[in-house]
C-alpha cells in the first residue's frame, strides 16, 4: 500500500491491493464510480471483493458487493481461497452481500418499467451496513435479464449518478466483447476511471495484467502490470516501482570468498546490490552462490536459496562436497532453500511466490540459481519485465541478490543473459578456460559499481575446502592455468633460485673486483712513495755526474794540456751545465 | 390508497391465484400498474385470487426476497410455477399470456 497522497486534485480511495496504490498513486477516485472492465475470468470479481475487503478490514470502510451473476455462497466459497472471511465479516456488519437473480425465462415485459427495485435493494443495503464502498458484479448480466435496453441504459445512468450522489465509491465490473471495453458500452456513463484486466495465454504460459485506462483528474501509470492472484488477495506488480528510488547503502557484505572480496574493492559486495554470476555450465556458479550464502548464515542473516534445477536436498549434497554444509543453517533457521520450477506456474505465479516466501521469511540475501530458467517460461519481454520486478523486489528490501545465469556455450556470454545485466550491479564471469588440452576454471569481476574492482582473470579450483581463488600466473599467452600454470609454477621456482645463484655469484665477483682494485691502489700508492723518496737523489746524481764529466773533461783536457776551454757559446761552463740540465729535463 | 402495504384483497375467499405486485412509491406508473392488474382479475379471475401490493420504499427488504429489481413487478406466487411480469401491464394481451390466463 502506498502512502503516498496527491498534493492536489481528487481524492482517493486506497484499495488496498498491493500495487494497485500504486499505479493510481492513492488508489480509486474517492465517492465515484469506477469501472474495471476485462474478459471473462480475468479477476474482476476477486479484485472487486478484495477492495471491498480490504476497505471492511483495513480502512473502516464497509462495503455491499451486488452479485448479478454468482450466488452467495459461490461468491463465498470463490474468495475463502483467498483467505476472505466473508461469512464473519458480513455477521460483524462490515460486509453485505446482495445476490441479483435474473431468469430471463421467468420474466415477462407488459409496458413500461424502471429499476427502482435496484436503487431500493442497494440503498437498504448501503444503510444496512453503513456503507462507503459498493461493487456492482457485473450489471450488465441486466442487458441478458431485460429486454427493453433503452430503458436499461437510462436505468444504469441514473444509477450511476445516484452512486456518485450517495457518496460511495463504487466499482462497476464488466465484460469486455465486440472489441468494445463493455459489451453494451456502460464505459460511456463511467468515465471517471476505466481500470482493464486481462488474462491472455503466450507460449502456453498464462498471463494477467491490468491496466488504468482512464483516470479522470489523476496521474496513474499507463502500462500493463501484470498482476497475480495469490493466496492472500490480488497483487499487481508495478514496474521498477515506476520510480528508481531504491537507497544506496554503503555498507559492504562479504562474497564468502576472501580472495574474491579482495578483488572487489577489498570488501565484498553493496548491500542490497544485485549480482549476476555467469557462466556455462559447470563453471561453479552454484558453489560461489553457496559460499555467498553461507558467509551470509555466519554473519547471522537470512537466506533465502531460490534453486529451480536442483532439489533442496540435491543443493545439499552437492554444497556438501566441497565443503560447504548447508542443514546446521537450515536447522538454525537461518537458511531456507525453495526449489521449484518457474514454468509449472507460469511467471507471474513464480514471482508471487517469491513475493510470498520473501514477504514471510525476510531474507537478508537471496539466491536464484539459475535465473536463466526463466528464459524458457516465456518471450524475451516478459522474462526481462519479470527478473526486473524480481530484482526490484529485492532491491526495494535491501537485500542482496546473487542471479546465477547459464549461458549457452556456444554463444557470447555476454549477450545471452535475458538482457538483464544492464540491471545487476556487480557482474562476476566464470569461465572454461582450454588450454593444452584441458579444462579450468577461471573467474573475473566483469563490472561492479561503484568500487575499484580487480580487472585479472582470476583462476580458481573447486576443492573439499570451497571455492579457491588461485595465484595469477600470465605467460606470454595470457594467463596460465592448470598444467600450464603448474609447469610455469615450478619453472618460477626454478628460475627464482638462479637468480639467487646469479646475485651470489655476482657478489662474490664484485668482492674478488674490490680487492684487486685495492691490492692496485696499495701498489701505486708505494710506487707513488718510491717515486716521490727517489727524486732529489736523483737529481744530486745527475748534477755529480756531470761533475765529474765535467771534471773528466778537464783531466783528459789536463792530460792532452790542452788549453782551458773558453766560454762555450759565451757561457762559463757552469753557466752551460746549468742549462743543459734544465733542457735535460 | 385502498391498498395498503401487505393488506390483502380477498375475493369471496379463493386463493387460488396469489399474486403480489411490487410497485416503489406511489408513482404514476404504479398506479397505472395496479388498476390495469385489478381490471384483469375482476375480469378473468373473479373471486378466485388474492392481490398483495407491496411498496418497497415502505419496505425496502422485501425487494431481496422475490428477487425485484424492475418494478412494477407483478409475481405470480400461485399457481406454480412462479411468474414474473414487469411493466405498467398496460397491455392486457400480454398480461393474459404472462400469465397463463389466455388458456383458460
Amino acid at each position: 500500500m502506498s502512502d503516498r497522497v496527491p498534493n492536489k486534485g481528487i481524492a482517493k480511495c486506497p484499495t488496498g491491493i498491493t500495487g494497485l496504490d500504486q499505479i493510481t498513486e492513492g488508489g480509486l477516485p474517492k465517492g465515484r464510480p469506477t469501472l474495471l472492465c476485462g474478459t471473462a475470468g480475468a479477476g474482476k470479481s476477486v479484485l472487486a471483493m478484495e477492495f471491498l475487503v480490504r476497505g471492511a478490514t483495513e480502512f473502516k470502510e464497509p462495503g455491499v458487493f451486488m452479485a448479478f451473476e454468482e450466488t452467495d455462497r459461490d461468491l463465498r466459497e470463490n474468495v475463502a481461497s483467498l483467505g476472505f472471511d466473508l461469512p464473519g465479516l458480513c455477521a460483524r456488519k462490515r460486509l453485505f452481500l446482495d445476490n441479483v437473480r435474473i431468469e430471463r425465462n421467468e420474466i415477462e415485459e407488459s409496458g413500461d418499467y424502471d429499476l427502482e427495485g435496484l436503487f431500493v435493494r442497494l440503498e437498504n443495503a448501503i444503510d444496512e451496513v453503513g456503507a462507503k464502498r459498493v461493487v456492482l458484479d457485473t450489471i450488465e448480466s441486466l442487458f441478458s435479464g431485460f429486454a427493453n435496453g433503452n430503458i436499461l441504459r437510462a436505468e444504469i445512468r441514473r444509477l450511476f449518478r445516484w452512486l456518485k450522489a450517495k457518496g460511495v465509491t463504487a466499482v462497476i465490473t464488466a465484460e469486455t466483447g465486440d472489441g468494445k471495453l463493455t459489451r453494451h458500452g456502460i464505459e460511456e456513463y463511467v468515465a471517471d476511471c476505466v481500470i482493464m484486466l486481462d488474462h491472455r495465454v503466450e507460449d502456453q504460459t498464462s498471463i494477467r495484467r491490468l491496466r488504468v485506462m482512464k483516470y479522470r483528474g489523476s496521474q496513474h501509470g499507463t502500462n500493463e502490470y501484470p498482476f497475480l492472484i495469490g493466496t492472500t488477495g490480488v497483487s499487481v506488480l508495478p514496474l521498477s516501482s515506476l520510480k528508481l528510488e531504491h537507497k544506496a547503502p554503503t555498507q559492504r557484505i562479504s562474497s564468502g570468498i576472501p580472495r574474491l572480496d579482495e578483488a572487489l574493492g577489498g570488501k565484498g559486495f553493496y548491500r542490497g546490490s544485485s549480482v549476476l554470476v555467469s557462466g556455462v555450465a559447470g563453471t561453479g556458479k552454484s558453489s560461489l552462490a553457496a559460499h555467498f550464502v553461507q558467509a551470509a548464515c555466519m554473519r547471522g542473516e537470512r537466506a533465502l536459496y531460490m534453486a529451480s534445477e536442483q532439489s533442496a536436498l540435491e543443493v545439499i549434497r552437492n554444497m556438501g562436497s566441497i565443503g560447504i554444509r548447508l542443514e546446521p543453517w537450515i536447522k538454525r533457521g537461518l537458511l531456507r532453500i525453495y526449489a521449484s520450477r518457474p514454468g509449472t506456474f507460469g511467471l507471474e505465479k513464480h514471482l508471487v511466490t517469491t513475493h510470498d516466501i520473501t514477504a514471510a521469511f525476510n531474507p537478508k540475501v537471496v539466491v536464484i540459481d539459475p535465473i536463466t530458467n526463466f528464459a524458457s517460461t516465456g518471450t524475451h519481454s516478459e522474462v526481462k519485465s519479470m527478473v526486473t520486478r524480481l530484482i526490484d523486489l529485492f532491491k526495494a528490501r535491501q537485500i542482496t541478490g546473487m542471479y546465477t545465469s547459464l549461458t549457452s556455450a556456444d554463444g557470447t556470454p555476454e549477450l545471452s543473459n535475458v538482457g538483464i545485466s544492464s540491471q545487476m550491479d556487480s557482474w562476476l564471469m566464470l569461465r572454461n578456460l582450454e588450454s593444452n588440452g584441458e579444462h579450468n576454471r577461471g573467474l573475473h569481476v566483469l563490472k561492479s559499481r561503484g568500487m575499484a574492482h580487480s580487472n585479472q582473470i582470476r583462476e580458481f579450483k573447486l576443492t573439499g575446502q570451497g571455492l579457491q581463488l588461485l595465484d595469477v600466473f600470465v605467460g606470454t599467452t595470457g594467463l596460465l592455468t592448470g598444467s600450464a600454470r603448474i609447469a610455469q609454477q615450478a619453472k618460477e621456482i626454478t628460475e627464482h633460485a638462479e637468480h639467487n645463484r646469479q646475485l651470489q655469484q655476482r657478489g662474490f665477483e664484485q668482492k674478488r673486483r674490490h680487492r684487486e682494485l685495492e691490492l692496485q691502489v696499495a701498489r701505486l700508492r708505494s710506487d707513488f712513495e718510491l717515486d716521490e723518496r727517489d727524486s732529489p737523489d736523483r737529481v744530486n746524481e745527475t748534477g755529480l755526474q756531470e761533475k765529474q764529466i765535467a771534471r773528466g773533461r778537464l783531466v783528459r783536457a789536463h792530460g792532452r794540456k790542452a788549453d782551458v776551454p773558453a766560454r762555450r757559446n759565451g757561457r762559463t761552463p757552469r753557466e752551460h751545465r746549468a742549462a743543459s740540465q734544465t733542457a735535460g729535463r | 390508497m385502498m391498498r395498503k402495504t401487505g393488506k390483502v384483497q380477498r375475493k369471496r375467499g379463493c386463493n387460488e391465484w396469489n399474486l403480489r405486485l411490487y410497485i416503489a412509491g406511489q408513482t404514476p406508473r404504479s398506479l397505472a400498474a395496479i388498476t390495469n392488474l385489478q381490471k384483469i382479475c375482476e375480469q378473468y379471475l373473479p373471486g378466485k385470487y388474492r392481490l398483495e401490493v407491496v411498496d418497497l420504499l415502505k419496505k425496502p427488504q422485501l425487494a431481496r426476497g422475490d428477487q425485484i429489481l424492475a418494478v412494477p413487478t407483478l409475481v405470480r406466487r400461485l399457481p406454480e410455477p412462479l411468474k414474473r411480469m414487469i411493466g405498467d401491464l398496460s397491455n392486457t394481451e400480454q398480461v393474459l399470456v404472462g400469465l397463463d390466463l389466455r388458456a383458460t
